[in-house]
């Protein structure tokens, strides 16, 4: 078993970047991401990490330095928040469509304006179709263990896309909690070195993002499509193999209680833990509630959904991010959408709540939980969502 | 499930105080969390830091809004912001404050548990500074033992360094010199 360690968040994280021994960091400091970056410039400057540290001058950069690098065969990392993210958002897309196993973590901030530099999903939402594989963190120890998942899974033949980890920026990026380390001969044992089918070498010429016009460039995307749907076995045999190593099990979805439970929320990121907490106390007062997290954003986990949810006769779906002028909050309108054709539909009460960074306590969670039961009875439309704990509503 | 709300101005180290009383109980092999009021940090201005102890997994990430126990690293924070909201009935304050019990409790007009220490005092003359943030873990320790004292000690000498013997020998020293009035 590994060495369990009281650390920030951000610095395990960094620590787990080491662990994955990255050839090549590219980053640019935003908040809250800072301390990543900052720990792994300090790690390569003192020899502890033997990679290259490219201090760009912006995001844009940081993600064209990833994609050239990644291009050559090497093992890169970055990680970037919200106005950082738009900013590379061009190359982001580039990234997936090369076919390039970045790893990059993704501080979860909403996007300006206002300018805010705390927590929401507005700006995972921004790069939704970008077509790299997509995961949920709920705590630092699932942060860490999804660094070594990335690479394993993003570099794996079958898959060859980069892949992007989700933790809630301050939630999760500025606490200090304990993260079972793992072993350098788990590392070794979980994740083999970086051996791409197709490198830049000056031997051995190939072309990488060419021209592709429209007697091409469809097959292409559809490819593209179809890699990312099929990575899902080999994200599935990871997780198997991770279990088997570390002893710690994810899946797509993660449920809570929900085999007899009539209603069901279903959360994204940080949320999740309070939510179990809320689900303790709901059946403590007696009613048949459940939870899923949400772990695998893309490819978005539509079977997994249907099975778990098919003895529910609620659901109530929890929003961090808002999809202006849409059916809801974007968690939501991907739900809504996977269960459309399900014979026993379940009722649907969407909340986008906690913008911004702004707490939702568990006697939140709890008003959530009533004001949906009330709406179940008023038959809502498929667009008549509500925020919650905004003045004025 | 121990929760604490911690109060002090910006630069004297009540996010560090937090921090280190979570590495304390993480080694004590407990779980521990602690984290800061996120967001932009003004030196001077009165900020919170939270940290919460337990024997299982911490799983609640909201803010701390019932504290088991309240520590007020500055002086004058008592006078202008209520340390006191949402503390539990049997709740316990520790102040820095060079008044006595007494005196503070009268003042402020509080009914809950107090500690009480002249926190800048100790500081002054073990640091040569007034930052109180580790003389304020050894009030807090005679308050509720939350962790053992000896686990704090490892902890502050790996973030203080060099400056590590004078902040335990604070630490220590407010362990004695706490005066307690539940």
């Amino acid at each position: 078993m590994g060495k369990r360690i009281g650390l920030e968040v951000s610095l395990s994280a960094a620590e787990a970047v080491k662990m994955a021994n990255v050839d090549c960091i590219a980053a640019y400091p935003i908040t809250p991401q800072t301390h990543i970056v900052e720990h792994l410039s300090e790690l390569v400057n003192n020899g502890d990490l033997d990679a290259e540290f490219i201090p760009v001058e912006s995001e844009h950069s940081a993600m064209s330095v990833c994609t050239g690098v990644a291009a050559v065969g090497a093992r890169t990392f970055t990680c970037t928040s919200s106005q950082g993210l738009a900013l590379m958002n061009e190359i982001v897309h580039i990234a997936a469509s090369m076919r390039l196993p970045i790893v990059m973590i993704l501080a979860n901030r909403s996007m300006s304006a206002p300018i805010s530099i705390w927590n929401d999903h507005t700006d995972v939402m921004s790069i939704r179709d970008c077509g790299w594989i997509q995961v949920f963190a709920n705590n630092g120890q699932e942060v860490f263990d999804h660094v070594l998942f990335g690479y394993r899974v993003g570099e794996s033949a079958q898959v060859l896309l980069p892949v992007m980890i989700h933790m809630d920026g301050f939630i999760l990026t500025h606490v200090i909690e304990p993260v079972e380390f793992w072993e350098e001969e788990q590392v070794k044992e979980y994740l083999p070195d970086f051996k791409p089918i197709y490198a830049l070498h000056p031997d051995r010429p190939v072309t990488m993002g060419g021209l592709g016009g429209p007697g091409i460039f469809s097959e292409v995307k559809v490819s593209q499509d179809e890699a990312l749907i099929q990575s899902k076995g080999e994200i599935l045999s990871a997780w198997k193999e991770l279990g088997d190593v570390v002893g710690r099990h994810y899946h797509p979805i993660e449920t809570y209680k929900i085999e007899d439970a009539e209603t069901i929320f279903i959360t994204q990121g940080s949320f999740g833990e309070t939510v179990s907490l809320v689900v303790d106390e709901l059946r403590d007062e007696g009613e048949s509630v459940g939870l899923i997290m949400n772990r695998l954003w893309r490819p978005f986990p539509f079977e997994e959904f249907r099975e778990a949810t098919k003895g529910a006769k609620n659901l109530v779906v929890i929003d961090r991010a808002i999809s202006f002028g849409g059916q809801g909050g974007p968690l939501a309108i991907e739900l809504r959408s996977a269960l459309y054709k399900e014979k026993n539909q379940p009722t649907f009460a969407n909340f986008i709540c906690g913008l911004a960074s702004r707490d939702v306590t568990i006697a939140d969670f709890k008003n959530i939980y009533r004001r949906a039961m009330e709406k179940v009875k008023e038959n809502p439309r498929e667009e008549d969502f509500e925020y919650y704990g905004v003045r004025g509503k | 499930m121990f929760e604490v709300r911690l109060h002090g101005r910006g630069g004297q180290g009540a996010v560090t105080s937090a921090e280190l009383l979570a590495l304390a109980s993480i080694n004590e092999g407990k779980y521990g969390q602690a984290f800061p009021s996120f967001g932009p940090e003004r030196r001077g201005a009165p900020v919170v830091a939270f940290f919460r102890s337990d024997d299982r997994q911490i799983k609640v990430r909201t803010e701390i809004t019932n504290p088991d126990l309240v520590l007020v690293l500055d002086p004058s924070i008592l006078r202008i912001v209520n340390v006191t909201a949402g503390l539990k009935d049997d709740g316990i304050l520790v102040a820095n404050t060079r008044y006595t019990a007494d005196e503070i409790r009268k003042e402020l007009g509080l009914r809950c548990k107090l500690a009480v220490v002249n926190a800048n005092r100790i500081a002054f003359e073990e640091l040569g500074i007034p930052i109180t943030n580790t003389t304020m873990l050894g009030g807090l320790l005679k308050a509720k033992s939350i962790v053992n004292p000896d686990s704090l000690i490892e902890p502050l000498r790996e973030r203080f360094g060099r400056i590590a013997d004078k902040n335990i020998n604070a630490f220590k020293r407010a362990i004695k010199e706490t005066e307690l009035s539940f």
